[in-house]
């Protein structure tokens, strides 16, 4: 099955191409030929991951490679496919996030005027994701990291007639064209020092020192760039909460599921490359991200903004997780998330088809008319919460462990557990304030709420699987130290460093145990403490090479490690039960006891109220600064363009005449002149010499005897 | 009888030669100057001959002259019949129709 991976991408791409062209007059208009392609990939990813599943193996690697083009003899651009254990989740969350959405849309888009249109670009979508998913160069990967740019702008702009929407699109598109931007820098640092694009090769030309130092650091903030873009990550989140404007299926599948965590896996997948400094800058910008999203979204009344503020927060953490050292958090953070969030925002369409509105304040006590609806959503709250035995509690907890082992090893970045802690309080708050207003209560819409009525099966249906997927136990037993996931994604070594050394194998076998996720003890052998202030699952008083203690103190600070590994996890695992408590407590007291009135406290800290409602006022800041300055920018190319530019060429058009008109008198008198005068004086002078032929033989005869003389005196004398 | 005599003689006949060439104006007085001129040539080129050189050079050089003057003067008495027979006169003036 795994050699025909390369199929899945293939099959949407198939019926995008035949859904453009005729899907109009096919059966159903062609909705069923999206469908049954992608059910295709996902019976196949199954079949894939069944297959990478059943060898068990953290470092299954399947990964076929032949040349694509030949430029010259110095370079072959490959053209591959790489399956390894990412790889393989990655394709069952997309292939299967996409069948449901395809499944719910057939309801959803029911008597859309361009509804073959809609199959069709959720087509290519699939295709674009799965190539991504499946590349194995940087080229290719960002040949289809594009398509899917296109892709979304497609479809966030699907309801094109709508200026918000045909905003929404452009404004997505030019966030993620300058996250790209610098995708590409990054890329072709690489590619200029490495002189290859594959991951393996330059990953092992990256080993070999190649390149090294702050040039890889900026290569790897630079590709990190493309994950700012697509992730919706801070500075250039605010494309997100606008491509709400899309279809909600296409929110659920683009803007929750899978696009935006293609940056996360960008991340996961070029992780080798990271130095400690890309690592602090990813870090940061996450938690940025997830702090500044959750503030949001504690104030926001439309059901789709919160979920997509909610969704950039989550992203956040990923990023974060990714960033502190969590790789198999990070990873195992957007494998739940794709399935909870997903299950959220095809419930916030449910809820939209039915009440025909997005505002939660015209909501209410819905959970009698939509049951199945209510208790799927609420499965996946308390999923994105955090409760322990939904899929958000193993990923999130395992998140916030690695931030907090990271604060442990470097204090002066604790801010950053504590910042993400808090963030998860916030988190279950704001979702619970969202499912008060929604499900419980009073109706406060009479009229809508009378029309509310639940969805037709092929829409519960999708939200059913993925409510049951948001249970923990599909991740990892509770009965296990250690689920298959954590046992299968494991953080790859890292390449970023100069030296190597030989890894301590007893000790890595301990650490392994105890801190799968956290901890990559051969990495303190293979970093001098010198690095830098930060270390990343590394020890800092690992001791230099070559010290005859050496062995021991790598097995005391590996045993270091497992110590802080496992206290972090469990000190993060009571923090994180202990604060999505009082988030979800908290969000009863004020929305449904009502305890506390929501009105009051708003209005207590208005200017803050204000602040977070308007976002930041970052639409504002951009506005006014890169917007404004563009468009300044531009006034004043114009003027420059009228005045300056056109009047050098005006100028230089005046001048050309006035050369012109001279050169023109000069060939007149002086070139001409001298034609004439030459003709002229032909004339003249032919006419004096004329009256040398007389024609009176005896003048040439006497001249013939003159000149005979005259040359035979000369000879004489 | 010396070199320097016969030269002598022979500027005198090309002298008279020439003289008549330049001053007579009917064409067959000017082609008589003409034959003076090619006969103080002969005697140049007989006298040369017998004072400076011991083969007879000159004197074979002036029967080919005496020769090309006879068919010369042929030429240019079938040329001045025809000139005769167009104008009228054989005046060397009245030739005068390519002057500048």
């Amino acid at each position: 099955m795994i050699r025909y991976a390369y199929i899945i991408p293939l099959l949407p791409l198939a019926s995008f191409f035949i859904n453009i062209a005729v899907g109009k007059r096919l059966p159903r208009k062609g909705d069923w030929l999206s469908l049954a392609t992608i059910l295709a990939g996902l019976v196949m990813s199954i079949g894939i991951f069944l297959e990478v599943f059943g060898a068990y193996d953290p470092n299954f690697k399947y990964h076929v490679v032949t040349p694509w083009l030949a430029v010259g003899d110095r370079f072959t651009l490959n053209v591959g496919v790489l399956v390894d254990n990412i790889t393989a989740v990655m394709l069952l969350v997309v292939t299967g996030v996409s069948t449901l959405v395809h499944l719910f849309s057939i309801g959803y888009m029911h008597g859309d005027p361009r509804y073959n249109r809609f199959f069709a670009y959720l087509s290519i979508f699939s295709f674009s994701m799965l190539g991504l998913v499946l590349s194995e160069s940087f080229f290719f990967i960002y040949v289809f990291w594009e398509l899917v740019g296109l892709s979304s702008y497609l479809l966030i702009g699907f309801w094109f007639e709508k200026k918000s929407a045909a905003d929404a699109c452009k404004k997505a598109f030019i966030a993620n064209r300058v996250g790209d931007f610098g995708f590409l820098i990054g890329t072709l640092i690489i590619f200029a020092t490495c002189g290859v694009l594959g991951y393996d090769q330059v990953f092992e030309s990256i080993g070999a020192g190649k390149l090294s130092g702050t040039l890889l650091t900026i290569a790897g903030i630079g590709i990190f760039c493309g994950a700012i873009g697509k992730s919706a990550q801070f500075p250039l989140h605010v494309w997100l909460p606008d491509a709400m404007e899309g279809p909600t299926p296409v929110s659920a599948l683009i803007h929750a599921a899978t696009m935006v965590a293609a940056g996360v896996y960008l991340v996961g997948r070029v992780y080798p490359i990271f130095t400690p400094d890309a690592f602090l800058f990813i870090a940061y910008i996450g938690f940025i991200t997830l702090f500044i999203a959750a503030t949001i979204a504690l104030t926001q009344n439309d059901i789709k903004k919160v979920l997509a503020y909610s969704t950039i927060s989550q992203l956040g953490f990923m990023i974060m997780g990714l960033g502190v050292g969590g790789f198999t958090a990070g990873l195992a953070h957007l494998t739940t998330h794709a399935a909870f969030k997903a299950c959220l925002f095809l419930g916030s369409g449910s809820i939209i088809h039915a009440v025909h509105s997005q505002d939660l304040r015209e909501m209410g006590a819905l959970r009698k008319k939509m049951p199945i609806t209510f208790v799927t959503f609420l499965i996946a709250t308390l999923a994105i919460a955090g409760v322990p035995g939904f899929s958000g509690f193993f990923s999130k907890d395992m998140i916030l462990a690695a931030a907090l082992e990271f604060g442990m090893r470097n204090p002066q970045h604790y801010i950053l557990f504590f910042g993400a802690l808090f963030t998860a309080g916030m988190t279950a708050f704001y979702m619970f304030r969202l499912v008060i207003m929604a499900f419980f209560g009073k109706p406060k819409d009479h009229h809508k709420y009378d029309h509310a009525h639940e969805s037709p099966p092929n829409m519960w249906v999708p939200l059913v699987v993925l409510a049951i997927l948001s249970f923990s136990f599909w991740f990892k037993s509770p009965f296990v130290e250690k689920g298959w996931f954590q046992t299968l994604i494991t953080k790859p070594a890292t390449v970023a460093n100069i030296a190597k050394a030989p890894a301590a194998p007893a000790s890595m076998e301990h650490a392994a145990v105890m801190a799968p996720a956290h901890a990559e003890p051969s990495a303190a052998a293979e970093t001098p403490p010198s690095t830098g202030p930060v270390s990343h699952g590394e020890s800092q008083e690992g001791a230099p090479h070559g010290e005859p203690a050496g062995a021991a103190a790598h097995a005391g600070a590996a045993e270091h490690d497992a110590h802080i590994a496992h206290a972090a996890h469990a000190y993060a695992m009571y923090s994180s039960v202990t604060v999505g408590a009082l988030g979800i407590f908290l969000a009863f007291v004020v929305y449904s006891f009502g305890w506390i009135d929501p009105a009051r406290v708003a209005n207590s800290v208005k200017p803050l109220y204000d602040f977070l409602l308007n976002k930041w006022y970052f639409d504002e800041l951009y506005d006014k600064t890169v917007i404004g300055g563009s468009i300044s920018f531009a006034k004043f190319l114009a003027w420059f363009d009228l005045h300056v530019v056109d009047g050098l060429v005006n100028l230089a058009a005046q001048l050309g005449v006035f050369v012109s008109f001279l050169v023109g008198k000069f060939d007149d008198y002086v070139v001409d002149g001298a034609v004439n005068g030459v003709a002229s004086a032909t004339i003249g002078g032919g006419s004096v010499l004329r009256r040398l032929q007389t024609g009176k033989l005896y003048h040439y005869v006497f001249v013939l005897a003159g000149g005979a003389l005259v040359i035979f005196l000369i000879k004489a004398f | 009888m010396t070199l320097d005599k016969l030269l002598i003689i022979a500027a005198a006949l090309f002298c008279c030669g020439l003289y008549t060439v330049m001053t007579r104006r009917s064409a067959v007085a000017v082609l008589m100057g003409v034959e003076l001129i090619l006969n103080a040539t002969n005697i140049n080129f007989v006298a040369f001959s017998f004072f400076l050189s011991r083969v007879m050079g000159g004197q074979i050089f002036a029967v080919f002259v005496i020769v090309l003057a006879a068919a010369e003067a042929a030429v240019a008495l079938a040329i001045f019949l025809r000139m005769f027979a167009t104008t009228g006169t054989v005046e060397v003036d009245v030739a005068d129709e390519m002057k500048g």
